[in-house]
């Protein structure tokens, strides 16, 4: 117990402390002359944030994204993770888990800035279309750029529990499903599949949740209909120095994973990871 | 009485042989299993038994050999199109799914009616007496449930041959006693092909109408139990089965079960025909409804005898360390032919 007190202080004070100071300052205002901040309780920031449809549709599009980024995620990393888990020797396990770690220790920047490369109008991607006669595809800059950048960018988030909870599925149970009949596909749907979805839910939480708060991503890769509420956060704090307002936005994406978060628990994420 | 039908092997087994790097777990085996008999793969760990179910389920392929079911040649049938069902050691339910989404999940997969499919489920659960618990979970159910659960998902598709993998292994003395009966009469009931993979001798004398007794991947010797424990064919047979002692005598090598020797009392003349030797009792082990003594015999093996516990409380124990007589008849003997 004595052991656990030094984390569980800092966790209390820098951690939970951080968001009730940013709840309660949600609740406050500046002064639009000075921008200094104004310790007077009122509800604005919550007012425009629920009338202008400016922030519904940056609410929307960044949920949407998050949502996008995580079904494609889940949906590279299972065939791949079910590999890895069941398929692969001890060798190409470990090789493949190289592979997937590897990115993680390069900077965000350069793997962001890599696929700009890639994406560009002049970059790698039209450069090969052009070379066997396909139009240009020019999707840097826009909003699909951004799904497949994050996609890229979470994908070993979303990996590494579904092979651990692939791999945790006993091989009686695949065998059983054989025995009884079930082709391979059988097998995977009815029983392994079921079996490593928390895994997939504990994956999702990553990549749902950094998508959600992320603004790098956005601002080099994206065009313009590309804001996400972690740049209207970023603008109301670096640049338009309104802390208030920026605290109440930041509230939202608190509020959406504490819902997610409540539904991966019921769906046994918790206990996957 | 009519003349007995000729029996119709529901399973067979050519030179099937099956390795693991160096290791020899299956050594060329040749098997029969007739239509509807309970037939038991009896042997230690490490004999090949659990191996040998596994190439029939299709779970591993032999290395040689031919495996046939029911006159069909299905050595390279993958597992989940040959008509066996197999109940696991560890009975491999699905946690995810209820009693009856078990049970059912053969039938479903191999598209079967969700109406038909019900019937025959709830006559599955009838069977196995779990009627109350189809929309229970695995992990709801004690030890002995489950294994019954197990059984039903794999009897309910009516396979050609159903294969047991130590299926009570995991259940306490009692409670294995009671399967074993009800397993042998859910048997006779459904009438299917059982082989059974067991180590325990007991459970596979009570319960097999044949069983072959397996050693480093071979077959010892295939018979029915009376067969097999009155005459086993080799001194590993004897001696895997009940106790054995082993004596040379005349340079035959013969065997005489512990419950066959009598002790002679002081004085007692033995029936004509007998074979007496004296020897002393090195030790008496009490084991409840009977006592075993360990005789030194003067020419030098070790033998032992048991008696049923007829006498007074605490009598056996002042054989210790006495000259006895043993005799045994020839009949109650049997002789190694292995040469070993």
């Amino acid at each position: 117990m004595l052991l656990l007190t030094p984390p569980l202080a800092w966790f209390v004070v820098v951690y939970f402390a951080s968001l009730v100071l940013l709840l309660v300052t949600a609740f406050w205002t500046t002064n639009p002359f000075t921008t200094q901040i104004v310790q007077f309780w009122n509800t604005d920031n919550f007012q425009r944030l629920i009338n202008e449809p400016t922030y519904h549709a940056i609410i929307g599009r960044t949920v949407l994204i998050a949502s996008l980024v995580t079904i494609t995620d889940a949906v590279l990393a299972f065939p791949f993770a079910y590999f890895m888990a069941r398929v692969a020797s001890r060798r190409i396990q470990t090789l493949l888990f190289a592979a997937v770690l590897l990115p993680l220790w390069a900077s965000y920047l350069a793997r962001v800035y890599a696929w700009i490369l890639i994406l560009n109008h002049s970059g790698v991607l039209n450069w090969s279309m052009h070379l066997v006669g396909l139009p240009p595809a020019n999707i840097g800059y826009t909003n699909i750029a951004m799904w497949i950048v994050f996609s890229y960018i979470w994908l070993p988030f979303m990996i590494i529990p579904t092979y651990a909870a692939l791999e945790r599925v006993p091989e009686s149970l695949i065998e059983a499903a054989t025995d009884l009949g079930a082709r391979r596909w059988q097998t995977v749907r009815d029983v392994v599949l079921p079996l490593a979805l928390p895994g997939v839910v504990a994956g999702s939480i990553f990549t749902f949740s950094l998508t959600l708060g992320d603004f790098i991503t956005p601002i080099l890769v994206g065009g313009a209909g590309s804001t996400l509420i972690g740049n209207v956060v970023y603008d109301n704090v670096g640049i338009a120095n309104n802390v208030p307002f920026a605290a109440a936005l930041a509230t939202v994406p608190v509020a959406i994973m504490a819902v997610y978060l409540l539904i991966a628990q019921r769906l046994g994420a918790f206990r996957a990871l | 009485m009519t003349e007995a039908e000729p029996k119709k092997a529901a399973l067979k087994l050519q030179g099937v042989r099956k390795n693991y790097g160096q290791v020899v777990a299956v050594a060329g085996i040749d098997l029969v299993v007739n239509e509807g008999e309970f037939f038991t793969l009896l042997g230690p760990s490490g004999s090949g038994k659990t191996t040998l179910l596994r190439l029939i389920a299709g779970f591993e392929r032999p290395d040689a050999g031919r495996i046939e079911l029911g006159g069909r040649d299905i050595t390279s049938v993958p597992p989940h199109l040959r008509d066996t069902n197999t109940v696991f050691q560890d009975y491999a339910l699905f946690p995810h799914m209820s009693v009856a989404e078990n049970i059912g999940y053969g039938l479903k997969v191999k598209g079967v009616p969700r109406s038909a499919r019900q019937k025959r489920v709830e006559r599955a659960l009838a069977m196995v007496r779990l009627t109350a618990l189809g929309n229970r979970r695995p992990n709801q159910l004690s030890g002995g449930q489950r294994q019954r659960v197990a059984l039903a998902r794999a009897v309910v598709n009516e396979p050609e041959v159903l294969l047991l993998d130590e299926p009570l292994g995991a259940l306490d003395l009692k409670l294995r006693q009671e399967m074993q009966i009800e397993l042998k009469q859910i048997q006779q009931e459904v009438g299917i092909t059982f082989v059974y993979v067991t180590h325990d001798q007991e459970e596979a004398l009570t319960m097999s109408d044949r069983m072959a007794v397996m050693a480093n991947g071979q077959i010892e010797q295939v018979g029915s139990p009376v067969e097999v424990y009155e005459r086993p064919a080799t001194e590993f047979v004897a001696g895997f089965i009940g106790i054995s002692n082993v004596l040379l005598r005349d340079g035959v090598r013969f065997v005489v079960r512990p419950e066959k020797i009598r002790m002679l009392a002081e004085g007692e003349v033995p029936e004509p025909g007998m074979t007496v030797e004296p020897g002393q009792v090195e030790d008496v082990v009490y084991v409840g409804m009977t006592t075993r003594y360990i005789v030194r015999l003067d020419r030098g093996e070790q033998l032992v005898a048991v008696r049923q516990n007829m006498d007074a409380v605490g009598d056996a124990h002042k054989f210790q360390g006495r000259p006895v007589r043993l005799a045994w008849t020839a009949n109650h003997t049997f002789v190694l032919d292995d040469g070993r």
